[in-house]
């Protein structure tokens, strides 16, 4: 019997997926403390030890593969020209690699943003700007200041071609560690982002890994080949595409509400489905990820103070009594192990994960905006057309352990008058009650059909 | 090869000269981005911001484009653009006025070459030469 042993090191938890690989089945999960502070194996072989506790069967593991988003993920900076261009391009091949953007800069680099840059805690930076044949002088501007200012982070360069040469002059020499990469936008507003996407995962396995103190599970675990976000969306592509003569579900969305961020993954083209509609902006990714960082259960609590009011949350909180919504918040925020006991924490828990729902899937959407033409009237879109999205997962946490997860998940479709957004309309909801999904895009590196078989069977 | 941006401005669809205009331009040997119909003053200026254009030209047939280009000059300037080439077109005040006075408006508004309705775009290709060298 073989048997493919599928490994998650995440923030919080190392998880454990066990794979039969004839039969074809799950055997088994189990999960144990991250442990990178002090030796990221104790945790690994808590977890195993637990696996083969619960199934003293177990036989012998013949095949490992891992992903990691511990020790704080993937941390990117994007730095590109103009902001809905460039900059946005670039962002979104970070995205699209698993990564956490939380610092982006267009236009000239000034000596405040390259401080910035200096005390936030980066492991990659995104330099862009340009079209190909188009501006260089400002990429070249940025790469001088940061061949000047010698971070000690490695730079992916993905702008004008044009620019490449001189770039190479500038950081030959020089203690900078950098990549020229194809342009992550080619011509005006078309987005290419897989070269980029793929030395972000080169440089991820190569050096951050290492950097933070992960790379001794190789030992026992083989390569580790791509950060966690990563490999949910590849699980969310191969489910929605399908493999071979086994069909997938079509166009999809799954939201991972998280301790820390809630990130958004759809699978679909979304585009402008009606002729009076006008599509604008920067190119959609067919395969798209957004993270929220101001909306998560535990790590990031306290910023949902800021984004909603108490009388807003209210909305939210499907219960007569009142409770002291910043107190809750920032117990939440300070005890990030914090399990509710009772009804009415489970509850506030409840509302919290409406409001990361309701509003990641805000900011992750489309939207149209009438335009008064003497033709009548027509509109603009920006951003993807989901109405038609088919099913939405939902992982993370809050989802997978509320029994009616799918009442938080509904709040997808919650609706607005702030805007026309393109929410999916009718979707078929299911929660990834095994919490199997990242596992799957690891599996489905190798046995993509057995990948895909497996997510459709345990997806309720 | 010199770049050049152009589009429909403000809300109107009209697409059909937009396209002629991409093919003349191509055809003399411009590198066209072409942003297409309701565009914005903003859509034209990131447009030649990030491809280096040397001149944007705006069409307007549906009689709102004095509105439409208002500040665009100033707005150039803002981001940067001071030295690019501002050329307009088509149908761009309400109603039949005296052209004389309309060219005078937009060049006031900073505009380098205006055009009156049934100009040949070839007309503009070699204001371009003259304008941008080559």
């Amino acid at each position: 019997m073989s048997v493919q042993l599928l490994v998650d090191f995440g923030s919080t938890y190392t998880k454990l997926t066990a794979i039969d690989l004839e039969a074809e089945r799950i055997i088994g999960t189990s999960k144990a403390m991250t442990t990178v502070k002090t030796d990221v194996l104790e945790g690994f072989d808590r977890a195993l030890e637990q696996l083969k506790v619960s199934h003293p069967d177990l036989p012998e593991i013949t095949g490992v593969s891992a992903c990691s988003s511990a020790a704080g993920g993937l941390k990117m900076a994007a730095i590109g020209l103009v902001e809905e261009l460039t900059v946005e391009a670039a962002k979104r091949a970070c995205l699209g690699a698993g990564a956490l953007v939380n610092h982006v800069f267009s236009h000239h680099l000034s000596r405040k943003e390259i401080k910035q840059l200096r005390q936030a805690d980066i492991d990659i930076i995104m330099l862009a700007g340009g079209t190909d044949g188009g501006n260089k002088e400002c990429i070249l501007h940025n790469a001088r200041k940061l061949k000047e200012a010698n971070l000690g982070i490695p730079i992916i360069v993905a702008g004008n071609k044009d620019a490449a040469d001189e770039i190479e002059e500038i950081f030959e020499n020089s203690e900078v560690e950098y990549f020229i990469v194809d342009n992550v936008m080619p011509k005006l507003k078309q987005l290419q982002v897989k070269d980029a996407k793929n030395v972000i995962r080169q440089i991820f396995i190569t050096k951050i890994i290492e950097a933070k103190g992960i790379k001794k599970a190789e030992e026992k675990t083989g390569e580790i080949i791509m950060p966690t976000p990563e490999a949910v969306l590849i699980a969310a592509e191969l489910l929605a595409k399908g493999y071979e003569d086994e069909p997938g579900f079509g166009e999809l969305m799954i939201i991972d509400v998280g301790g820390a961020t809630t990130d958004v993954h759809t699978i679909g083209a979304g585009y402008p489905k009606r002729s009076e509609v006008i599509f604008k902006g920067l190119q959609e990714p067919f395969a798209k990820r957004t993270v929220e960082g101001d909306l998560g259960m535990r790590y990031s609590a306290n910023a949902l103070l800021s984004l909603v009011s108490p009388y807003e949350f209210k909305q939210y909180y499907h219960r007569e009594e009142t409770k002291d919504f910043e107190k809750s918040v920032q117990r939440r925020f300070e005890n990030v192990d914090y399990l509710p006991d009772d009804d009415e924490e489970k509850e506030f828990d409840k509302a919290m994960a409406r409001i990361c729902c309701d509003y990641s899937m805000s900011r992750h959407v489309g939207h149209v905006e009438v335009v008064y033409t003497p033709l009548g009237n027509m509109y603009y879109q920006t951003g993807k057309d989901l109405t038609d999205i088919q099913y939405v997962i939902g992982t993370g946490g809050v989802l997978i352990n509320h029994d009616d997860a799918k009442d938080i998940l509904r709040e997808v479709n919650h609706k607005s008058n702030k805007k026309l957004e393109l929410r999916p309309t009718d979707p078929i909801f299911l929660i990834d009650r095994k919490y199997i999904l990242s596992a799957m895009g690891l599996l489905g590196q190798k046995y993509p059909k057995l990948a895909l078989k497996l997510m459709k069977q345990h997806l309720e | 090869m010199k770049t050049v941006v152009i589009g429909v401005i403000g809300a109107d669809v009209h697409a059909v000269g937009n396209k002629i205009i991409e093919h003349v331009l191509t055809e003399h040997g411009y590198n066209v981005i072409n942003i297409g119909v309701l565009s914005s003053q903003e859509d034209f200026i990131n447009a030649a911001i990030e491809t280096d254009a040397a001149a944007i030209l705006v069409s307007s047939l549906y009689g709102h484009g004095e509105m439409d280009c208002q500040y665009m000059r100033e707005n150039c300037e803002e981001a940067g653009l001071s030295h690019i080439k501002l050329y307009v077109g088509g149908n761009i005040v309400v109603g039949k006025q005296d052209f004389k006075a309309v060219e005078q408006r937009f060049k006031k508004m900073g505009f380098d070459r205006v055009y009156p309705p049934g100009t040949s775009i070839e007309d503009a290709v070699a204001h371009l030469r003259e304008d941008l060298g080559e």
